[in-house]
C-alpha cells in the first residue's frame, strides 16, 4: 500500500476490491437512470424550454413589434402600450436596456405563440410569481407556445445582467378570464 | 544551466530551488487576489442584503465583476499554477523544464491580471465576469484576459515538459504518483479550457476594437467552453488535492490505482460537455442538443466524483487502520486529527463538495429544474458550495501544508489556524443553503434592487425572501471571517513568522 504522492512500481492495474466495485456498479446503473430521465422528462414532461427558434435580425424583430402593438394596442399602462391580441396569435415582446414593451393581455387558456427577443444585449426573462425563465439572446427569435392556465397579474423581471438600469427592468402580462377587452385598457 | 536543489527535511524530497520560487511567488499573488476578492465579496453581501443595500448600483456591478474575477481566476489559478508546479517537478524530483518560460507565464499572467484589475476598478470593464457581448467593455480588458490565459498556457506548457524531462532523466521509478496523474488531467483540461478562452477573446477584442461582428449566442457557447471548463480544472485539481492532504494528514492509501485513475480520464473525457448546462434555456440550441451534452454524454463525469467521493475516505480509513486504529467500525475516523487544518479542511471539502455542490449542480443541469433555476439566486447557491466550499477551502487545508513546507516557516497562530476550516466551511454551508433557498423565489442573481423601486411596476416577494436574505448575510459574514482569518494567518507566518527549526531566516 502507497499514497497518492509515491510512484507505484510495476504494474498498478489490479482487479480492485469487491467494495469498491460494487460501489462503482451502484454509481453507474444510478447514472444511467438519471440519463434515462432527461428524455423522458422531455416527452412526458408538460413544461419544456424548446420552442420554434430562428436567428432574426433585431430591427426586423422591432418592425414585427410595432406592427403587432399597432394591432393590437387597447390601451397604456406604466408608459408602455398594452396590448390584447385575440386567442391563437404570435405574441412579441421585445426586451432592450431597460424595459419590456409591450405590455401584454392575454386570455386564460387560449394558446399564443410568445416571441420573444433583444434588441441590444442579452436580457434574462423571468416569469414573477411562476419562476420560469428563459435566456432572451440579441439575434435570436424564441418562440414559445405557451397556455396561460390562471387568471392574474404577472411580472417579468430582467435576470440576465444587461446594464446599469438592469434593476428597474420589469415587464407585465396581465391574464383573463373570457375573451380579452377590444378598447379601454387599465 | 546551473540546477540548484534543497533536500525537503520532513518529506525528503528533492525540490529544485526555481520550482520553490515560481510556487511562492504564485501562491503570493494568489492571495493577494484572494483578498480583493474577499474584501468585494463583503461589499456585493451587504448589498444583496436587502436589509443593509449598501452599495449604489453602479458599485455594485463593479464590486460583484471584481469578486468574480478575483475569485474565479486570479485566485484559484496562480493557485494551480503552484499545484502544477508541486506535482510535476516536486513530486517527481525532476528540474523545471524551463524557468525562464516559467517566469515568462507568470510575468503575463500578472500583466494580464493588473490590466483587467485597472480597467475594472476604474470602472471601464463594468460587463460582470462572464462579459456577454455586445455587452462592451474597454478593449484593454479583453486584451487582459488574452495575456492572463496565454501566460497560463505557458506554465501548462511547462507542466507538460517537466513531466518529459523527468521520464527521460528518470528521477522517479514507476508510474507517476497518482497526484500527478490528477493535475495531468487538470492540465489537459486547462488546455481545453484555455482554447477556448482565445477562440471567444482574441474575436472579442477585435469587436471590441471595432473589427469584426459578434454572434451573442456563438459567444455564449464558446464562452462556457471556458467559463465551465475552467471549473472543471478546480474539480480535477481539488480532487488530486483530496489525495494529496489525505496522504499528508493521515497517510491515505490509494485503494485502487486504476479505479482512481480511469476515474481521473472520465474527467478529461465527458466534463468539457458540462458547459451545455448553461444554454438550456437559450434559443441557439435545439432540445436533442441540450440533452445529449447536459447529461454530459451518460453522467459519466459525474461518475467519476461518486468514484473519489468514495475511493479518498476508503483510502484514510484503510490508511489509518494501518497505522493500528484498528477497534471497531469507527475508531479510524474518532481518532483522526481533526485539530488539524490541513485533514478538517479535507473533510469538510469533500462533504460540502458532494451533498451541497454536487447534487444541486447535477440536478440544475436538467432541462425542466433549470427552466425554474436558470439565472435565480439558485446558480451562485449552488456554485459557491463547489468552487467555495470545495475547492477553495481545498486549497486553504494544502496551505497550512505549503507554509512549513515550501515557505520553511511555522504556522502563526495555530490555535486559530485549528478553528478556522470550521469557521469557514459553516459560514459557507449557510450561505449557500440560504442562497439556494432564496433563489427557489425566483429572486434573480446579479440584481441590485429586487425591491424594484423605480421600476414601472410593482413587484413584491413572498416575506420569506427577506428573512432568508439575512440569513445569507449571516453565513456569507461568518465564512468572511473564516477568509479574514486564513489571510492574516499565511501573510503574517509567510512574512512575519518564525522559520522552521534548522532554517535560517
Amino acid at each position: 500500500m502507497h499514497t497518492g504522492l509515491e510512484s507505484p512500481k510495476g504494474i498498478w492495474w489490479k482487479p480492485a476490491h469487491k467494495a469498491e466495485k460494487l460501489w462503482v456498479i451502484i454509481a453507474f446503473v444510478w447514472c444511467m437512470v438519471l440519463f434515462a430521465m432527461m428524455p423522458l422528462w422531455h416527452v412526458r414532461g408538460a413544461q419544456n424550454p424548446s420552442g420554434i427558434r430562428a436567428k432574426v435580425d433585431p430591427e426586423a424583430f422591432l418592425a414585427r413589434t410595432q406592427e403587432f402593438i399597432r394591432t393590437y394596442q387597447v390601451g397604456t399602462d406604466g408608459g408602455l402600450p398594452v396590448v390584447a391580441p385575440p386567442p391563437g396569435s404570435h405574441v412579441y415582446m421585445m426586451a432592450m436596456q431597460f424595459s419590456w414593451t409591450p405590455v401584454l393581455r392575454l386570455q386564460a387558456g387560449a394558446e399564443y405563440t410568445l416571441h420573444l427577443s433583444a434588441l441590444d444585449v442579452n436580457h434574462g426573462f423571468s416569469l414573477f410569481p411562476m419562476n420560469i425563465n428563459f435566456q432572451i439572446v440579441p439575434g435570436y427569435d424564441y418562440g414559445l407556445t405557451v397556455t396561460p392556465t390562471e387568471a392574474g397579474e404577472f411580472k417579468v423581471i430582467c435576470n440576465e445582467f444587461c446594464g446599469i438600469g438592469h434593476h428597474l427592468m420589469l415587464g407585465k402580462i396581465e391574464v383573463v378570464d373570457g375573451p380579452v377587452t377590444q378598447g379601454g385598457g387599465s | 544551466m546551473n540546477w540548484d536543489f534543497r533536500t525537503c527535511p520532513y518529506t525528503g524530497l528533492k525540490v529544485d530551488k526555481n520550482a520553490d520560487a515560481l510556487m511562492k511567488v504564485n501562491a503570493v499573488v494568489a492571495t493577494v487576489a484572494l483578498l480583493i476578492g474577499g474584501l468585494s465579496a463583503i461589499g456585493v453581501l451587504l448589498t444583496r442584503w436587502q436589509a443593509i443595500h449598501l452599495f449604489d448600483a453602479a458599485w455594485f456591478y463593479r464590486l460583484l465583476t471584481i469578486h468574480g474575477m478575483n475569485m474565479l481566476i486570479f485566485f484559484i489559478l496562480f493557485f494551480e499554477m503552484a499545484i502544477l508546479y508541486f506535482a510535476s517537478a516536486v513530486l517527481l524530483n525532476s528540474r523545471v523544464a524551463a524557468p525562464k518560460a516559467g517566469w515568462v507565464g507568470f510575468g503575463l499572467m500578472l500583466l494580464g491580471t493588473i490590466l483587467i484589475e485597472w480597467m475594472m476598478f476604474a470602472g471601464r470593464a463594468d460587463v460582470l465576469f462572464t462579459s456577454y457581448v455586445p455587452l462592451r467593455a474597454d478593449p484593454n480588458f479583453y486584451l487582459g484576459v488574452i495575456f492572463f490565459a496565454v501566460g497560463a498556457l505557458t506554465v501548462v506548457i511547462q507542466f507538460f515538459a517537466t513531466l518529459v524531462i523527468a521520464k527521460r532523466e528518470k528521477t522517479y521509478e514507476g508510474s507517476v504518483p497518482l497526484v500527478t496523474f490528477g493535475a495531468a488531467t487538470a492540465a489537459i483540461i486547462a488546455v481545453i479550457t484555455l482554447g477556448h478562452g482565445a477562440a471567444v477573446y482574441i474575436p472579442t477584442y477585435l469587436w471590441s476594437l471595432g473589427l469584426m461582428e459578434m454572434d451573442a449566442q456563438i459567444y455564449r457557447l464558446v464562452w462556457w467552453g471556458l467559463g465551465h471548463s475552467s471549473q472543471q480544472i478546480n474539480v480535477a485539481a481539488m480532487v488530486s488535492v483530496w489525495y494529496l492532504l489525505g496522504a499528508f494528514t493521515v497517510g491515505a492509501v490509494v485503494i485502487n490505482e486504476k479505479i482512481s485513475r480511469t476515474a481521473f480520464v472520465l474527467y478529461v473525457l465527458f466534463i468539457s460537455m458540462a458547459s451545455a448546462h448553461h444554454l438550456l434555456v437559450d434559443p441557439g440550441m435545439g432540445p436533442a442538443w441540450k440533452v445529449w451534452n447536459t447529461s454530459y454524454a451518460m453522467y459519466l463525469a459525474v461518475l467519476a466524483s461518486m468514484i473519489h467521493g468514495f475511493t479518498v475516505p476508503a483510502g484514510i480509513e484503510v490508511g489509518q487502520r494501518l497505522r493500528g486504529m484498528t477497534k471497531g467500525t469507527f475508531e479510524w475516523f474518532r481518532r483522526a486529527p481533526w485539530g488539524d487544518p490541513g485533514f478538517s479542511s479535507l473533510i469538510l471539502s469533500i462533504i460540502i463538495f458532494g451533498f451541497l455542490g454536487g447534487i444541486t449542480g447535477v440536478t440544475f443541469g436538467t432541462e425542466q429544474i433549470n427552466i425554474i433555476a436558470h439565472n435565480t439566486l439558485r446558480i451562485p447557491g449552488h456554485f459557491h458550495a463547489t468552487v467555495v466550499g470545495g475547492t477553495a477551502l481545498a486549497f486553504m487545508g494544502l496551505t497550512y501544508y505549503v507554509i512549513p513546507l515550501v515557505f520553511r516557516k511555522k504556522v502563526a497562530f495555530f490555535p486559530l489556524a485549528k478553528m478556522q476550516p470550521y469557521i469557514f466551511a459553516i459560514g459557507m454551508t449557510i450561505f449557500s443553503i440560504a442562497m439556494t433557498f432564496v433563489g427557489t423565489f425566483g429572486v434573480p442573481r446579479r440584481h441590485w434592487d429586487i425591491t424594484f423601486a423605480n421600476s414601472p411596476f410593482d413587484l413584491q416577494f413572498a416575506p420569506a425572501v427577506d428573512l432568508l436574505l439575512g440569513v445569507m448575510g449571516i453565513g456569507g459574514l461568518i465564512a468572511a471571517l473564516g477568509g479574514g482569518i486564513y489571510i492574516l494567518i499565511t501573510v503574517w507566518s509567510v512574512f512575519l513568522g518564525t522559520p522552521m527549526e534548522g532554517e535560517s531566516a
